[in-house]
């Protein structure tokens, strides 16, 4: 080993600062049968962090249903999940992510969150086709919640736009909980040939291992530790350890590795996201099950005096590790060469099954792969649990103290205007969302559609949480989230095929914050079961807490469906004056958990909404199947604000082609419940009327509840003797809030 | 028709060129690779839209400088057809084929969405498939679409009729909501003196296929195929 280094000396001190427990340190001189030292220590502490060995959260993540007729590529296999979708093409997509960086620096977090996404696509082979998001922010009346608003969406934009992948769907949730810790998730869906997709894999001892993309600098060390620890003041110290994008440079990465894999050049190949050259070479030959070696000195640097602990654990973006075929060292360097990227042999594949790093020929650290990795040596816990004390009477909802002789009109227009439910054209519209020519259904519908090119075929993609029933009741508020991406889905005329998730907690150190992660799995895989959608992969991001809180738990559910003939594409708004409109599923008595509650009422409380998943199922498929038809007309999943919000955004959400309705809902229930109560498992659909017997009878086939509730025409939404309020009206504060919200000045 | 897509590195709207002229117009289309000068004998040339060399400097301030540029610059000064989309027209404005500039836009944001434009002229290789004063969608997606231009220039371009597009209402009505970036006059597209350039921040090519919201975009391309085709017939005759 090499002592020339002159590395820090290896203290409990040094090893406290590098989050590692003593038990795991034992665990790492067991392994090693010796003491690690400082560059060692650093490997083990980034393989090891929550990041990077989900240590906290693997064991409840395996109870996920993750198998499939047409999965190609599990949970946990690859860098994406991958599902067949015919014609010889799979559907590769994830989601990921970057709350830590975006929570100190907005701007550069979310942008490397959408880059460190897209490789995971394409370093699958696939082109990536789409981008989505979810972001969560605390209130817009902070002037520091506007900065990091403004700055997470010109960061996602500038990445997005500049790489050229459009920017077709996603949500925006407000809610104190957020407020120091934002939440920004980033997917990406991409299209590849079955036959062309590549594995993270090293093998066959003496294959060549190159790095290719841009050069490695000091930004980024330690940011898979600074993600697995809660936000706080000395955060902002860390600042350096946000990563810089360069969307640019990814583009370039990016045909240039499609075409290295199109000629058939590769073993493997990894890209380089949280602990660099470290993880990607752990895991890629811990895979292979054999060994790597790496000649640091090789290594392309950014700037002189970089130590290997730095070059080992730098998070530098776009870049990634090739396991070359032997013999193709030299091509592999011309295609690079052509996109102006370096590519550099930087070691080999050996067959001693450890990663051993050498700096001049002197080793200076030798670990066994797999005892870094996760699946492998890295740590495995399972956390005490406790219900918090909150649940049980935030439950309780005393319905004789919301009064009903209120002005429902403005009660509507307050809805309309909330930042949870107002239009998010200020978000979207700085996102290209048409580049590639591929989007049939952009942002602000129920999902977003993309063609594929060359079939009749299409993808509906959408990403969904309500993480306020999380919060009162994690296990329900995950399988509402799970049914609503699928109901998003079939709405657009898609079936369901499989889901992402990216799960969101505080410190899963903390009992409570325990209890609804482990809640929330209970759920999705209830629901995921049920619905046929296995969980392809995904992300786990604990720690979200600021000084005062912990986040929502917010299980966000990113899912892709599948849209058998582009003639199924629906959208959710009215089309025609004179088509009857059509209530499916019931309306009940239930005011708990909704957004009525929280906007006029600034109360996060009562039962969530309970979702029968048999039910569910059966809605799912008549409505698909009724689509499928052609009887359907448009298509629209009621829930953050009820009923009556659903109904007008069917009239208002094509803001050049507004239509009315006029509805009559007979059912006897207060009307607060009727306007605005969550109910699950509803929708509002519009069809030509000589159609409508026969669609109601798909859904009563079924034993699901449908009626008609009213026409289409005129420019007013009337419900009942309730609400009569102008198109017009409802469009300015839907249209408006967002951007006078954003816009003022503190 | 033969068209050649220029593809700078960064260029990220190459591909979308190419498929509308080859699958949806079913004509000849080729890549041209920034580093090569050979223009393979191509009728219309397109800078497509994206962000070459990721616009760190000024958009579209490097790729003038790009060895095929010469070919394109001689290749319209002698008279060949040139569309510039978007990161195309700011390169336009650079290598000063066009006269002007394209600023950051007035409200400081990307902006992407749908826009109406109102076609002014019909007598160009552009626009010779609409009819006149048409009110015609297109989708924008740009940062830098402030197209600015004063004195007498700008008197010049206007009194030539050398607008071929400006941003408009439903209507046709030339308003300051409806401008998306702040140009001048409203302007979205013009064309030089010899009128065989153009430059347009809006994107015609993602509009030429009903499942993407418009076709107007279509008869941009279908203007120079006619246009191409009256300029052959002419020779032969």
């Amino acid at each position: 080993m090499a002592d020339s280094l002159n590395q820090p000396k290896v203290t409990p001190e040094i090893v406290k600062q590098h989050g590692l427990s003593e038990e795991e340190y034992d665990k790492i001189k067991e392994i090693l049968g010796r003491e690690p030292n400082f560059t060692e220590l650093g490997i083990f502490s980034v393989m090891w962090s929550e990041h990077c060995s989900y240590k906290n959260s693997i064991a409840l993540i395996k109870t996920l249903p993750r198998d499939g007729e047409a999965i190609l590529a599990k949970a946990g296999e690859e860098n994406a999940g991958a599902v067949d979708i015919g014609n010889g093409q799979a559907v590769v997509f994830k989601i990921e992510s970057h709350n830590h960086p975006s929570a100190v620096e907005p701007y550069q977090g979310a942008a490397t969150g959408v880059g460190g996404i897209l490789r995971d696509i394409f370093t699958m082979g696939a082109r990536p086709i789409a981008a989505l998001n979810s972001l969560r922010f605390g209130q817009l009346d902070n002037p520091r919640v506007r900065y990091l608003v403004d700055g997470v969406v010109r960061g996602i934009g500038d990445y997005g736009n500049s790489f050229g992948v459009p920017t077709v769907a996603g949500e925006v949730y407000f809610d104190e909980s957020y407020t120091g810790n934002p939440l920004v998730n980033a997917m990406a869906v991409g299209i590849v040939k079955t036959d062309k997709i590549v594995s993270a894999v090293a093998k066959e001892t003496g294959s060549p291992i190159m790095i290719v993309g841009s050069k490695t600098g000091r930004d980024g060390i330690h940011g898979a530790t600074f993600a697995s620890v809660e936000i706080s003041q000395e955060s902002e110290e860390r600042r350096s350890s946000v990563q810089i994008g360069d969307p640019f440079t990814e583009k370039l990465l990016l045909e240039a590795t499609l075409e290295i894999i199109d000629q058939d050049l590769i073993v493997g190949i990894q890209d380089m996201g949280a602990a660099g050259i470290t993880c990607s070479s752990s895991e890629m030959s811990a895979k292979g099950e054999c060994g790597i070696e790496i000649d640091i000195e090789k290594v392309p640097v950014r700037e002189d005096g970089m130590t290997p602990y730095e070059i080992l654990l730098s998070e530098s973006q776009e870049r990634m590790l090739v396991c070359v075929k032997k013999g193709c060292e030299e091509k592999v360097s011309e295609i690079f060469k052509k996109w102006d990227l370096e590519a550099v042999i930087i070691g080999q594949v050996t067959d001693d099954k450890l990663m051993t790093i050498k700096l001049d020929g002197q080793i200076v650290s030798q670990i066994p792969s797999n005892d870094l990795v996760l699946g492998g040596g890295a740590p495995v816990y399972t956390r005490e649990i406790k219900k918090p004390d909150y649940i049980d009477s935030a439950e309780k909802l005393n319905y004789d103290d919301y009064k009903l002789n209120i002005d429902w009109n403005s009660a509507l227009l307050k809805l309309l205007s909330s930042p949870n439910i107002c239009h998010k054209g200020w978000v979207f519209d700085q996102y290209d969302s048409t580049v590639r020519t591929n989007t049939a259904v952009g942002p602000g519908s129920d999902a977003a559609v993309m063609r594929i090119r060359k079939t009749r075929k299409a993808l509906a993609m959408t990403t969904d949480c309500n993480a306020r029933y999380c919060y009162l009741n994690p296990r329900m508020g995950a399988i509402s989230a799970v049914c609503e991406s699928a109901r998003n889905i079939v709405c657009s005329g898609g079936k369901p095929l499989a889901v992402t998730n990216c799960l969101n907690f505080g410190n899963p150190y903390k009992p409570d914050i325990y209890y609804g992660f482990s809640e929330v799995i209970a759920g999705m895989a209830e629901a995921c079961l049920a619905l046929d959608t296995p969980v392809t992969g995904g992300n786990v991001s604990f720690y979200n807490e600021d000084p005062q809180r912990a986040v929502f738990p917010t299980p966000v559910i990113g899912m892709v469906g599948l849209v058998e003939d582009i003639s199924h594409i629906t959208t959710q708004t009215f089309k025609d004056d004179g088509d009857a409109i059509l209530l499916v599923g019931e309306n009940k008595n239930e005011l708990g958990a909704s957004e009525y509650l929280h906007t006029l009422f600034n109360q996060t409380k009562g039962k969530v909404p309970a979702l029968d998943l048999d039910c569910e199922k059966k809605l799912q498929s008549a409505l698909l199947a009724a689509i499928q038809k052609g009887l359907v007309k448009s298509a629209h999943d009621c829930s953050e604000g009820g009923l009556a919000v659903a109904i007008a955004e069917c009239c208002i959400s094509e803001r050049e082609n507004m239509v009315g309705a006029s509805i009559k809902i007979s059912d006897e229930i207060r009307s607060d419940c009727l306007l605005f109560g969550e109910t699950q498992s509803r929708l509002i659909l519009s069809c030509d009327s000589k159609n409508e017997n026969e669609l109601i009878a798909y859904f009563t086939k079924q034993g699901i509840s449908c009626k008609n509730i009213g026409t289409t025409g005129g420019n007013k939404l009337t419900i009942n003797g309730l609400v009569s309020v102008d198109l017009e009206k409802m469009a300015e504060a839907f249209y408006n809030a967002l951007p006078e919200l954003m816009e003022k000045v503190a | 028709m033969k068209v050649g897509v220029v593809t700078f590195p960064g260029s990220n709207c190459d591909y979308d060129s190419y498929a509308l002229v080859r699958h949806v117009m079913r004509e000849n289309v080729e890549f041209l690779w920034h580093k090569s000068t050979d223009l393979q004998s191509c009728d219309l040339i397109i800078l497509p839209g994206g962000f070459s060399y990721g616009d760190y400097l000024r958009s579209g301030a490097i790729a003038r400088f790009s060895p095929i540029m010469e070919s394109v610059i001689k290749f319209a000064n002698s008279g060949g057809l040139l569309l510039g989309i978007c990161n195309g027209f700011q390169m336009l404005t650079e290598c000063g084929l066009l006269p002007g500039a394209l600023i950051r836009n007035d409200s400081i944001r990307f902006r992407s969405h749908n826009v109406y434009l109102k076609v002014e002229e019909t007598s160009s290789a552009f626009t010779n498939a609409y009819a006149s004063e048409t009110v015609i969608k297109l989708p924008i997606a740009h940062g830098d679409g402030n197209y600015y231009i004063i004195g007498e220039e700008l008197r010049q371009l206007e009194d030539d009729g050398r607008v071929l597009f400006r941003y408009c209402d439903r209507e046709g009505n030339l308003t300051k909501e409806s401008n998306p970036n702040g140009s001048v006059n409203n302007i979205a597209g013009i064309v030089n003196m010899e009128r065989n350039v153009l430059g347009m921040m809006p994107h015609p090519e993602r509009a030429g296929e009903k499942i993407l919201g418009s076709v107007d975009g279509l008869k941009v391309f279908e203007s120079v195929k006619a246009a191409l085709s009256t300029l052959t017939t002419a020779g032969k005759a």
